[in-house]
């Protein structure tokens, strides 16, 4: 884990000062809103349907007990005791007040926690595998290099008023759990020759206009990366579109100037930029970070309780099949609290679950936690003997939903329960689609299937990536909900197709119902999933059963 | 050809808790869509619009919204400025278990 040093603590106090100060300014009428909004941006907070909104970064989707205590704290002293874990490796809370926002953000300083460039034409928050350090597929640890991009990244004096946000993940697997194909950079850590280098996609995203990031380096060594990084930002700042909103990001840079134009601009700046970092200052100062996330040292112990929990416990072996996954440690797991609970709001979090997965992490998973883009938590380094502890203790919290990686563990955006730019809800689809599926009993039936909705075009709720993406929209006044299928967030990024015309609040769940039941009928056998199947056979014989009338009217 | 005007409430957030607010007719923002004052003319509704937009003291931004007369008074016609009336669905949270 990161841990603040002086400077940062001094810089961060200093901030939080000055946004105090500007709150202050605001409020007796020295600041109109339109000098205050970009100040509020740049510090997390936005003003949404009903509320203001306060968006706070968990850098690469890491925290330990005592952020995730304060996290609940906060939610309980300044908020309505819940908070809202985003796509984005962020937590939202949904009903702050202007006045108390500097105080919750002095209390969350006191914990190492921040909502700098959570908002706002910047570097956002840098988002990883949130299996980073455990997972047993991994090349290197990519929460190092994600720290020192968030240093770097954190007030850059060149990239505070770009064309448009710039998002970067980075994974250190070559199983992508950071989606990093649909991000203006991902960053893939890979070995070569026994070097650790980066593959370094560009102009990836989602949005209005879905883009799979393209392969801008193939590897760029660790002594590279930070001016490459700074090259590749520093051209697109420069020639990125500022004229239309829309067409400002990378992406469509990528789009119009070509990507081998991009690549010789970025080789030329990165030539300049390369001889600043000669100094060999931000290696040093990796070497530093990297000591903070030295490998936890892990017991080696009998794991007969698991065992034993295993053979005789059928809820807790349903539990530890499901939300399991393997460390690269023997005798570890990595295990995924699901935030999923059929009926419940994807991604939220009460003050006491955040205090109880806080407790057990402390206890019994080395004082980590992780966030991640799935709106789930994760305790990435658990001995198994704990897992019956740690399952009863997760019970009792409404925490055990035992449903990783299943129909009911859906991405869904705050939608137009919240959020002043959707355009139609998302929240409660997610929640009938669930509570639908546990009353069918189908959920395991069905399988491995990623459902993603979003309330708007914007995508925060990553729909063009979902097995089954679900898309909400205002059609003459009315909510409107299209469908794509076969879309992919994995290392094999693929972008949605959609099946045709949407469908109205009280039919997208019977449209959802309808494609999977196709699927369980097309299928080969159990073992062939939604995707492979839908990959089989394309998008026709689901086409057929959800627009009946459309066949009827060819034939 | 112009669309015909279609009455219209002036709505804001409110400055301190970013609260739904609407502007009624005796100048004061209510937290109550029907208490709002309905605009059936065009002119007239630029003109209110113009003095929320001054009142940067007290609410963040002023918009026109179409609403329909009701029994107890304006009543929204789209979807989202329902939605702003009385708060989320997923939680009994807003104005629907405050007001």
């Amino acid at each position: 884990m990161y841990r603040y040093n002086d400077f940062e603590r001094d810089f961060l106090a200093e901030r939080n000062r000055q946004f105090r100060s500007q709150v202050e300014r605001r409020i007796d009428g020295a600041l109109t809103e339109e000098e205050f909004k970009p100040l509020r941006l740049m510090n997390g907070l936005y003003l949404q349907l009903h509320a203001y909104m306060l968006r706070v970064a968990i850098p690469y989707g890491t925290l330990n007990g005592a952020q995730m205590r304060q996290l609940a704290h906060v939610a309980e002293r300044w908020d309505k005791g819940y908070g809202h874990f985003t796509t984005r490796q962020n937590i939202q809370y949904n009903w702050p007040r202007l006045r108390d926002v500097p105080d919750m953000l002095d209390a969350l300083a006191e914990v190492g926690l921040h909502a700098i460039q959570t908002s706002g034409n910047t570097i956002r928050n840098v988002t990883a595998d949130h299996f980073a350090g455990a997972a047993a597929d991994e090349v290197a640890d990519p929460r190092p290099v994600a720290e020192l991009i968030r240093q770097w990244s954190t007030d850059h004096p060149e990239f505070q008023f770009m064309p448009r946000k710039f998002k970067i993940a980075i994974t250190g697997a070559p199983n992508d759990r950071a989606v990093t194909a649909a991000h203006d950079i991902g960053l893939r850590i890979v070995e070569r020759d026994g070097q650790i280098g980066y593959t370094v996609l560009v102009g990836g995203g989602l949005g209005r206009t879905p883009m799979i990031g393209k392969v801008l380096a193939d590897f760029i060594p660790v002594e590279d990366l930070l001016p490459y990084l700074e090259a590749t930002v520093a051209v697109w700042n420069a020639i990125g579109r500022r004229d239309n909103k829309f067409k400002a990001r990378i992406k469509i840079l990528v789009h119009e100037f070509g990507l081998d134009n991009l690549r010789e601009e970025v080789e030329q700046e990165f030539a300049l930029r390369r001889p600043i970092y000669a100094g060999g200052g931000d290696m040093a100062l990796l070497d530093e970070i990297a000591g903070h996330f030295a490998p936890t040292a892990l017991e080696v112990a009998p794991t007969g309780a698991y065992d034993a929990a295993h053979a005789n416990d059928p809820v807790f072996r349903a539990w530890a099949d499901t939300n399991l996954a393997p460390h690269r440690a023997e005798g570890y797991a990595i295990v995924t609290i699901s935030l999923k609970k059929q009926g419940d709001t994807p991604g939220d979090a009460t003050a006491d679950q955040m205090r109880v997965m806080a407790d057990l992490a402390e206890r019994y998973a080395h004082d980590e936690l992780r966030i991640s883009h799935e709106q789930n938590v994760i305790l990435p380094h658990v001995h198994k003997r704990h897992l019956p502890a740690i399952h009863a203790g997760l019970k009792a919290a409404g925490l055990a939903t035992a449903n990783i990686g299943l129909i009911s563990d859906i991405i869904a955006c705050p939608g137009m329960d919240y959020c002043a730019l959707a355009t139609a809800r998302s929240i409660p689809v997610a929640q009938d689609i669930a509570t639908r599926f546990e009353e069918l009993k189908l959920e395991h039936d069905v399988g491995p299937l990623k459902i993603k909705i979003s309330g708007c075009i914007n995508a925060c709720g990553h729909h063009h990536v979902g097995h089954i993406g679900i898309l909400g929209l205002d059609r003459a006044g009315v909510e409107n909900y299209q469908i794509t299928l076969g879309g992919d967030g994995t290392e094999d990024a693929a972008i949605g197709t959609r099946t045709g015309p949407g469908f109205a609040y009280d039919e997208i769940v019977n449209a959802v119902e309808t494609i999977l039941k196709t699927y369980l009928a097309l299928r080969e056998d159990p073992s062939e999933t939604f995707l492979q199947t839908y990959r089989r056979l394309g998008i026709a014989p689901f086409k057929a059963a959800l627009y009946p009338e459309a066949k009827t009217r060819a034939a | 050809m112009p669309r015909e005007f279609t009455p219209k409430v002036v709505t804001a957030n409110h400055l301190l808790d970013g609260d739904v607010v609407y502007l009624t007719a005796d100048e004061r923002w209510s937290r109550r869509h029907e208490e709002a004052e309905l605009l059936t003319d065009e002119a007239h509704a630029t003109i209110r619009l113009l003095d929320a937009q001054r009142q940067v003291d007290t609410v963040v931004g002023a918009y026109l919204a179409d609403a329909r007369p009701g029994p107890r008074g304006p009543e929204p016609t789209h979807f989202r400025e329902v939605f702003r009336t009385r708060g989320p669905s997923n939680y009994a949270h807003g104005k629907q278990v405050e007001l």
